[in-house]
């Protein structure tokens, strides 16, 4: 078992014939995921690493009934990619592209919303199901099965984390990119709360950082509702206010979205929290007993 | 990306606003003549891309041409939080009955955008909201149709304003809600919005932050960004596609990923250091992407050593490796470097750059104790 992606996961790749679409198409397929189609206006007909391409997600959802999209495309024609695999009816959305304008996103966050279709990021790394399924862009061999859900804002943070589990023995049930947006698709709540449901997860990893109040409310979500046992890690402890830290989410502004903040909130919660990416494979060790 | 007092102004008035526009002066000669023009009462205000100029002294009453000239030249010699004063905007001085806060912003927790009011306003609206939550008043606009009249209307009673106030402040409302959207901002802000004594409402303070992911759309906001409000490096590194912070202390760190190279940042901070910066080469890490990033973090004086940590991931250890010792040909690094590698192939990457003298270890903490070893003048041999 395992969240959101596995052996059933049946791929699209929007974007397909770009330079990032194409390479990471490879990456994907090395790793044993069932890329099913790709999508480029204009470009039906051709193949990519032997994956059919179509003009349109309908075609492509026709021919070959992908169940989840992985979009590749450029800030400015992001948010329409994602609209026409929504409309297309594909369940889970995967938004690698970083740059879109947040206004944007709040109108795209409504609509797939009301469609009742999942959509993780924009600018995220994606997930990944250890042996089953690489749907983003994370390197698979710092990944291993195993019984630990990792849910993450960062990209290469995550693979810190990862690779410090991987390395004390600790594999990963699935491991999640949400995005360093100000606003993405998916929470912390939504993943924790699946972590919590999963059977073959007994334990998880939040991996936040400065800016906004997810954490906080990941923390009331996680005394309220998670049985489980979490680790945490914040970044930014030494972020000065009112600067974007690379990620259009990572600042603090109003006073709010401080590591300080969030540490708290957590600890409150009965999470313990990382002081360096490694200590999060001792705390995890730790609470699996 | 912020823009000044005057610009939001200027962008405000076109969406119906009323501003109390002023002139812009980089002189105290040209606040005198300004004054001159206005023929009244004028305030003299500093144009920095930082709060808290009025009580650092940034803003100054003058009752004529003479006051402008004196309460310019005070003004354009301060530095504002760090940060120099070069222009001063002069404005007529208004006769206020009241004084109000009216703002639009991204509210992250709702995803939806928000338009905040209250009548405490000329305050800092931070402020208000720790101390006094309860006397801000919010709508919250919905995604796709965006703000309804009733809900502009809705803000101006819960301030208990008069009934033939309402409607004009409605509007105001709305205006600024369809400038905020109209310009891709994240902040847009009237504080104070001034009633005046005839009864009329006047911005007198105007702020637009803009939403940096939606410039490319924005090619007109090229023209407002101030070259003298941004930190030389900082903008070195924008051209560069680079995302640098400067910070204030001694160690240098090069990072790909921004999640990690904050981490980085707090290792450092944990074993007793202090970053002087925060720099995320992005994605690629290639040679000229390195370079450029340690050329710009060298170019700090405060650096006294280098931190490059780079998870290399897809990337082959050995190819982030040759990047770097490429990049190494180009650069003069006059302060010790610590690398951290991480990758495919990443035993095959640290034999090379260890057979060039480099100094490179295996994991991050590791790094962050030797590069603080290392700016201390201790020992940094692997």
């Amino acid at each position: 078992m395992s969240v959101l992606v596995n052996r059933e996961t049946r791929l699209l790749v929007q974007g397909i014939t770009g330079r990032e679409g194409s390479f990471h198409t490879a990456q994907m397929l090395e790793y044993g995921t069932n890329v099913v189609a790709g999508v480029t206006p204009g470009a039906a007909g051709r193949e990519v690493h032997g994956v059919p391409v179509f003009n349109t997600v309908a075609d492509a959802v026709a021919a070959t009934r992908p169940n989840v999209s992985i979009i590749y495309v450029p800030a400015p024609f992001a948010p329409d990619a994602i609209y026409e695999a929504v409309d297309a009816g594909i369940p889970l959305v995967v938004c690698i592209t970083e740059g879109i304008p947040t206004l944007e996103m709040v109108r795209v966050y409504q609509y797939v919303k009301s469609r009742g279709c999942r959509l993780i990021g924009p600018n995220c790394p994606g997930l990944i199901t250890p042996g089953q399924a690489k749907v983003g862009i994370m390197p698979g061999y710092i990944h291993q099965p195993g019984p630990v859900g990792v849910v993450s804002r960062s990209g290469t943070l995550t693979y810190e984390v990862v690779w410090a589990l991987t390395q004390a023995g600790i594999g990963q049930s699935t491991a999640v990119g949400i995005g360093g947006d100000p606003i993405i698709g998916t929470s912390f709540i939504d993943v924790l709360a699946m972590f919590q449901e999963d059977p073959e997860t007994e334990a998880i990893v939040l991996i936040g950082e400065i800016g906004g109040t997810d954490e906080e409310a990941a923390a009331g979500y996680i005394r309220e509702h998670v049985t489980k046992p979490v680790v945490g890690f914040i970044a930014g402890r030494t972020a000065p206010p009112g600067k974007r830290m690379g990620h259009a989410g990572a600042i603090i502004s109003g006073g709010q979205g401080t590591a300080a903040e969030k540490i708290a909130a957590l600890e409150a919660a009965g999470v313990p929290v990382a002081e360096r990416p490694a200590q999060v494979a001792e705390l995890i060790r730790k609470a699996l007993g | 990306m912020n823009i000044h007092e005057y610009q939001a102004a200027e962008i405000f008035s076109r969406y119906g606003i009323p501003v109390n526009r002023g002139i812009v002066c980089a002189s105290p000669e040209e606040a005198r003549a300004a004054a001159q023009d206005f023929g009244s009462r004028v305030v003299i205000k500093a144009q920095v891309h930082v709060g808290g100029r009025g009580k650092a002294g940034g803003i100054r009453l003058a009752a004529g041409p003479d006051e402008a000239e004196v309460a310019a030249r005070q003004i354009l010699g301060m530095t504002i939080r760090g940060v120099p004063v070069h222009r001063v905007l002069v404005a007529p001085a208004i006769d206020i009955a009241r004084e109000y806060y009216l703002g639009v912003v991204l509210d992250r927790a709702s995803r939806r955008v928000v338009v905040m009011a209250s009548a405490a306003g000329g305050i800092d609206i931070e402020e208000v909201a720790r101390e006094t939550p309860e006397k801000i008043v919010r709508e919250y606009a919905d995604p796709l149709l965006g703000l309804h009249d009733y809900q502009a209307r809705r803000l101006g009673f819960a301030l208990g304003l008069e009934q033939d106030l309402v409607r004009p402040f409605a509007k105001l409302a709305r205006q600024l809600f369809t400038a905020y959207m109209a310009v891709d901002a994240s902040l847009a802000e009237i504080n104070p919005l001034a009633l005046t004594t005839d009864r009329s409402w006047l911005a007198l303070d105007s702020k637009i932050v803009l939403d940096d992911n939606a410039l490319f759309r924005h090619p007109e906001h090229e023209a407002l960004r101030d070259p003298q409000a941004e930190d030389p490096l900082e903008q070195e590194a924008r051209a560069a596609g680079i995302s640098f912070v400067r910070l204030d202390g001694t160690i240098g760190c090069v990072v790909n990923g921004a999640g990690l190279s904050m981490a980085t940042m707090d290792a450092v901070k944990l074993y007793g250091g202090a970053p002087a910066n925060f720099l995320d080469v992005g994605g690629g890490a290639s040679s000229q992407q390195v370079a450029t990033a340690l050329r710009l973090v060298l170019s700090d004086p405060n650096v006294k050593a280098v931190l490059i940590n780079i998870f290399g991931g897809i990337t082959r250890g050995d190819v982030v490796a040759e990047g770097l010792l490429e990049a190494l040909k180009t650069v003069d690094v006059r302060v010790p470097l610590v690398i951290r590698l991480v990758g495919t192939r990443q035993e095959e990457g640290r034999r090379m750059l260890a057979e060039a003298g480099l100094t490179v270890v295996d994991t991050m903490e590791e790094a962050a104790q030797r590069a603080v070893q290392a700016a201390e003048g201790r020992e940094t041999r692997a």
